[in-house]
């Protein structure tokens, strides 16, 4: 389909969620920025093969998820790097506690296996159904909904200790000294 | 002494174990997740990618790449 103006308002429109969606899933403001405009560029290229009256927030973050995906495998992040640029991108400085949960999140977050945390993120903060996240990760729905269910326990274990329940009180000491295993 | 509670089984403190996750931390691992998400949302489109897209949707342009020059096809 040709790059109509509606179609050009609509990409523009989805420009706040592909970044959201870059900087959850690398990390690092920076990149995440290059990433859209890579989306982009790539996404004009191909106005053709988009379908008029499918899911273009879909198809969009599909061009993204592939992008960062092949991306990735030439380069690693440099985790430390990232925590420092992310909070950058924050228009508001959250207060010291806040600020400190959140890194948390963000460094359990980073732990999780790359197709973990992409259908978290997609299923969990970008609203995608369990169909759509399937699609833009092109495999089976059952798929999308195991690595989400592994992904929230993995963040659980990590943030909270969860898994306590089978520990006795002095086991739960021992597992929060020792830290992550 | 204030340790010995083991005679009356509580259910406050303690994870419950019920086939999945402890709903609370569901739901706030589902919070921080929004949040952080969210935060970035808010901030809306940057000026680079309004001006991106203006540029891209000039004629000639389309075809991807430096020919500029060549304004169009008509």
């Amino acid at each position: 389909m040709p790059l109509t103006n509606q179609l050009r308002d609509d990409i523009l429109a989805s420009v706040p969620s592909l970044r959201a969606f870059a900087i959850s899933l690398s990390g690092n403001g920076d990149r995440a920025d290059d990433l859209v405009q890579e989306t982009l560029l790539r996404a004009i290229a191909n106005i053709d093969s988009f379908q008029p009256g499918s899911n273009l927030p879909a198809w969009l973050f599909t061009i993204l998820r592939n992008l960062f995906r092949s991306d990735y495998r030439k380069r690693r992040r440099e985790v430390e790097d990232a925590e420092g640029n992310y909070a950058k991108t924050l228009k508001t400085q959250p207060s010291q506690s806040a600020h400190l949960e959140f890194e948390e999140f963000r460094a359990a977050l980073d732990k999780l296996p790359q197709d973990q945390r992409e259908a978290l993120i997609l299923v969990g903060a970008s609203g995608f159904s369990y169909e759509d996240a399937a699609a833009i990760c092109g495999c089976a729905v059952g798929t999308i909904k195991s690595r989400v269910n592994r992904a929230r326990s993995k963040l659980s274990a990590l943030l909270y200790v969860d898994g306590a329940e089978d520990f006795g009180p002095d086991d739960t000491v021992r597992a929060v000294i020792g830290g992550n295993g | 002494m204030m340790k010995e509670v083991k005679s009356q089984p509580s259910n406050l403190g303690a994870p419950r174990k019920q086939g999945g996750l402890n709903a609370e931390i569901q739901s706030r691992i589902g919070h921080q997740l929004r949040a952080m998400y969210d935060d970035v949302v808010r901030q809306g489109v940057p000026d680079r990618f309004a001006e991106l897209i203006r540029k891209l949707d000039q004629p000639g342009a389309q075809g991807g790449g430096e020919t500029d020059k060549n304004n169009g096809r008509e």
